[in-house]
């Protein structure tokens, strides 16, 4: 294998699991330490400046961070950053005066459609360079999906109102009940850019199944009936509720319908329960609630009697997969199993729609119905000045990946405002520094602790039913969060390997306790893997090679499972290995945004 | 510094014929110099006692004073260890190792505790054919006494202040060939190919089996005139190369005809010499003598297997002691009673 190029930033970028695995790149393991060393306000804000929303995202998030985590590699289970991140939201003092600015006006004009996460983290990113944002969109208030979907038991309006309060008082114009209905009047507006972030809004139905037309007084389309229950146009539902869907849509609807005064929900899911797309912890949250999930159970009709809905039926199916991946339910031929029931929520996935763009303004869309995108990274719609975002960019997708989206939108908007070629990006903000405090002492806690992960405490079942706006987790103390937050392997904790200073004395090799360390005849990388002390079988895991050493043999470190402890370090006599901090801000329109302390 | 390794392992250690990780076999983590050849050695041991699946609790650990000694606390933590007097583990090894013959003894000495203070006991573990694996982790200095000069510096090496060294150093390797050792090797801390496979057969060696290892003290001798540093051991080392396959496998390994010379040992495990080192007669001592001795002559450091003889008689065999440790002879055993005390003194009539 060559040696490998540590300048590339990517490289260590791909060691630190969890800020890789986030869409938005959040740095994680250093706002952690933060939490450790109980300054929240500071972790707050690196969290800030990255996902625009932790106090939302550390009780919301998707969290594709803690399956990436190391942690989960090397015992049971990841650090259990979602919660952490909420820690420090919780935790932080006020935090006004570290915030930015609105820019002095630069004459650039803005509107973004939809205030979802999409927009507001476009509109954080803009602002402060002096564009004048205007921020449509149809409700009373900013939000999109994250107020209308995200119940309250799971997200108190309080914590959505400060955050999205933190975008809103940059500067931005609000132009909210107003309904975007046509984008060739908006691009008539001299808008110098349009970004629209007005999500995937369309709700799937079941149009066909038989009895859909006479039960329909009973039958809610769940994302529309989520969204009345948050702007309070609906307060009660049937005693016997049959919720639709394997998704997270489905479980807010089942929780939600439990605190409307429905005692009987169910959940009713054509797949089987492992392959159902909602998070494990969603579908656990549900029957913690009493709510039972029933899995392999297609719809087969509405059951109407004298004018109202009085149950379905359901044909059971089993799982057959196939040897090319795909899988079919096929019916068992049992006789159809009749579920009562008082209302039916539809909860089986949304859909992109723009019928308010038309053909003549150049914007083109796939057969998906999503917009033809120049490239993942750019976000410009096939019309130049026009830029997509979010769920309206891909599909559904969650509140991360459409900061993410966010970013990249701002960076690409900026970039074309000012004239300049946009596929050309900025590098990220990246800094590698030596941790090294005495001879064998490191500026942060090289040695992992072996406590098991921390559950999130819970306000007693009875009463979070009794109350639809209660919120349901209590979050960690700061005495919890400390042990969590040391849970952390500090994975941006680089080790760097200096070959002109190796003197191949294999003291790295013998004190490394998860055998990470190798020396050997270099080889093609197949080889090389297989060959180490434990073989490299985690493909996605990088190798660490270096130049060919004096006795002929390269360094080859795997870095799937280092605990980043440092011992390496501390037991070479020549400094060749240095434990060094790596932090990596990725492009944002406005790099600094927060001032660090 | 951190005095404590993370209890954390790689999730896919592989595990030997007991279901044992290497990480089983670690001891506690080593308080010498960052970089000392004496934890190469300790893990070259570790490693060997898991390649060969030896029961930890099946060992005894002995060993002197000195850096070298103190290496047993930093591998095989649940093994037995006796940390003796300076130069007088000998006495301590001969003693367990008749009490019970049963255990895998190894000794751990430097060449301080062998070559000067020990050299007296030394010389009789070999007359005696001690029934274990020695090993003197050879740095040419005294390492925990901040470096001075030992009885195995070389002639003319330079140390840390500055005294070229007047005398010849004692060859150890030399010496237990000529005292009559029934296995000789030499080896460098740095080359664990070598090494590892050098210990298991050591292991395996039913008699005294001595491992002579350059072990470069990075703090007082690894600089440039030093002449078991790093760098000129690197320059003047001549490896032999060799594989260690126990019994259990040997079936199933095969080797080209002619790339290499296997020699078996009494447990029915063999010693493969490789194609490198396949014309050096390990089997005839006067022949390992001499080169060694030419090795020397010209500077360079001969290492691997020197000298075997698979068959020799041991000190429990010498002795005809009893076939079990003395742990399991229980109290008729010990003390058979008056008629065979009669019996015996009839005899003598
Ligand atoms: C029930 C439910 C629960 C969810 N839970 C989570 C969760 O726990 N965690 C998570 O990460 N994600 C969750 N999601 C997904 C997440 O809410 C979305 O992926 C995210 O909000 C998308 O953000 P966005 O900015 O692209 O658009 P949205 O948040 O969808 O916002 C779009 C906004 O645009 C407005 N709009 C649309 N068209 C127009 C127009 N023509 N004119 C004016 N305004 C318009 C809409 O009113 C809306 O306010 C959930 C989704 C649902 C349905
Ligand atoms: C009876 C006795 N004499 C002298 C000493 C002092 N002493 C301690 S270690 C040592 C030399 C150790 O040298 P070596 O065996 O080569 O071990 P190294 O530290 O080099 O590994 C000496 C002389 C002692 N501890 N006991
Ligand atoms: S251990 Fe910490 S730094 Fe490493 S992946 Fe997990 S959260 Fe990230
Ligand atoms: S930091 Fe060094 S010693 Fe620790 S696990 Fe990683 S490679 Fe091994
Ligand atoms: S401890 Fe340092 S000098 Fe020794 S092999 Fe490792 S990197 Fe090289
Ligand atoms: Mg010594």
């Amino acid at each position: 294998m060559k040696p490998t190029d540590v300048s590339d930033p990517e490289f260590f970028h791909k060691v630190v699991d969890c800020q890789y695995a986030c869409p938005a790149h959040t740095p994680v393991p250093a706002y952690i330490r933060l939490i450790a060393q109980q300054n929240y306000t500071d972790a707050y804000l690196i969290n800030w400046e990255s996902n625009v929303f932790p106090g939302v995202l550390g009780r919301t998030c998707d969290r594709p961070c803690e399956p990436a985590c190391r942690r989960g590699r090397v015992e049971e289970e990841p650090v259990a950053i979602c919660r952490l991140k909420r820690v420090a939201a919780d935790f932080k003092d006020d935090i006004a005066d570290r915030l930015p600015k609105a820019g002095k006006p630069n004459g650039m004009k803005v509107a973004l459609i939809g205030a979802g996460p999409a927009s507001l983290t476009v509109a954080r990113d803009l602002a402060p360079l002096g564009y004048e944002i205007h921020l449509y969109d149809e409700q009373p208030k900013a939000g999109g999906f994250m107020r209308s979907q995200i119940p309250s038991f799971r997200l108190p309006e309080s914590v959505l109102d400060e955050e999205i309060g933190y975008v809103l008082d940059l500067g931005v114009t609000q132009v909210f009940d107003t309904y975007v209905d046509s984008m060739a009047d908006l691009l008539s507006k001299g808008y110098d850019a349009v970004f629209v972030g007005s999500g995937a809004p369309k709700g799937r139905d079941l149009p066909k199944l038989a009895g859909r037309k006479e039960a329909d007084a009973n039958i809610h389309v769940g994302i529309n009936w989520l969204a009345n229950v948050a702007f309070e146009h609906i307060e009660t539902i049937g005693k016997k509720v049959i919720v639709l869907g394997g998704g997270n849509t489905a479980m807010d609807c089942c929780r939600t319908a439990r605190r409307l005064g429905a005692d009987d929900v169910k959940v009713i899911v054509r797949s089987p329960f492992d392959d159902m797309k909602a998070s494990p912890w969603e579908k656990e949250d549900a029957m913690h609630e009493g709510i039972p999930i029933l899995d392999n159970h297609v719809p087969l009709e509405f059951v109407v009697e004298k004018g109202k809905l009085t149950g379905m039926h359901f044909d059971k199916v089993e799982p057959v997969y196939h040897d090319d991946g795909r899988r079919e339910l096929v019916s068992t031929g049992e006789d159809p199993v009749f579920v009562p029931c008082d209302d039916v929520l539809v909860a089986i996935g949304q859909e992109n729609a723009f019928p308010w763009i038309e053909k003549s303004t150049g914007i083109r869309f796939t057969s998906w119905g999503t917009p033809i995108i120049n490239d993942d990274k750019t976000f410009q719609s096939t019309r130049k000045e026009v830029f997509f975002g979010g769920d309206s960019a891909f599909g559904p997708a969650n509140i991360i990946t459409a900061v993410a989206h966010g970013h990249q939108a701002a960076v690409s908007i900026d970039l074309y405002c000012q004239g300049k070629k946009i596929s050309d990006r900025p590098a990220p903000n990246v800094t590698l520094i030596s941790q090294k405090m005495g001879i064998h002492e490191w500026s942060y806690d090289s040695i992992p602790i072996t406590d098991e992960r921390k559950i999130v405490p819970l306000v007693e079942l009875d009463q979070a039913l009794s109350d639809r706006s209660l919120e349901v987790e209590l979050g960690f103390d700061p005495e919890t969060a400390f042990i969590e937050a040391e849970r952390c392997l500090n994975c941006d904790a680089q080790t760097v390997f200096t070959a002109d200073s190796c003197i191949e004395c294999d003291a790295c090799t013998d004190i490394c306790p998860t055998s990470c360390i190798n020396f050997i005849q270099n080889a093609p990388e197949d080889d090389l893997r297989q060959k180490l002390a434990v073989p490299a079988d985690n493909l996605e895991q990088p190798l660490y090679v270096s130049g060919t050493l004096e006795t002929g043999k390269v360094m080859v470190k795997d870095e799937d499972v280092c605990l980043h402890c440092g011992l390496c370090a501390e037991r070479c006599p020549t400094a060749a290995w240095d434990m060094q901090m790596f932090f990596y801000n990725t492009t944002k329109a406005t790099p600094k945004l927060v001032k660090q302390r | 510094m951190s005095y404590i390794k993370p209890k954390f392992r790689h999730p896919k250690l592989p595990t030997n014929a007991l279901g044992y990780t290497v990480a089983d076999y670690d001891g506690s983590i080593s308080t010498l110099c960052a970089g000392c050849g004496h934890d190469s050695i300790s893990a070259a041991i570790r490693n060997a006692c898991f390649l060969s699946s030896i029961q930890p609790h099946r060992i005894a650990k002995m060993s002197g004073i000195g850096c070298s000694s103190k290496t047993p606390t930093y591998f095989l933590g649940k093994s037995h260890g006796f940390n003796s007097v300076h130069g007088r583990m000998p006495s301590v090894a001969t003693g367990a190792s008749v009490a019970n013959r049963d255990l895998t003894y190894i000794g751990i000495s430097g060449d301080g505790d062998t070559a000067s203070i020990g050299m007296g006991q030394f010389i009789h573990l070999i007359r005696r054919n001690v029934n274990m694996t020695y090993i003197v982790a050879n740095n040419g200095c005294y390492g925990l006494t901040k470096g001075q000069d030992s009885a195995t510096t070389d002639l003319g090496s330079i140390s840390k202040i500055g005294f070229e060294n007047p005398f010849d150093g004692i060859d150890l390797a030399s010496l237990a060939l000529l005292q009559g050792a029934s296995f000789v090797g030499r080896s460098f801390s740095g080359d664990k190919d070598q090494l590892v496979p050098l210990i298991r057969a050591a292991m395996a060696h039913k008699g005294f089996a001595f491992i002579d290892v350059v072990s470069p003290c990075v703090t007082f001798a690894n600089h440039a005139g030093a002449s078991k540093s790093y760098s000129a051991t690197r320059e003047n080392i001549d490896p032999m190369p060799l594989d260690f396959v126990p019994m259990r496998e040997e079936i199933r390994t095969q080797y080209d005809a002619g790339t290499s010379q296997a020699v078996t040992l009494h447990d029915g495990s063999v010693i493969h010499l490789h194609k490198a080192s396949s014309d050096y007669a390990a089997n005839d001592r006067q022949a390992a003598l001499s080169e060694v001795q030419t090795a020397n002559a010209e500077g360079k450091i001969l290492t691997g297997l020197l000298y075997l003889d698979p068959d020799s008689q041991n000190l429990t065999h010498t002795l005809q002691l009893a076939t079990r440790p003395l742990n399991e002879l229980g109290k008729n055993e010990l003390c058979p009673g008056s008629h065979v005390l009669n019996s015996i003194n009839e005899g003598l009539r």
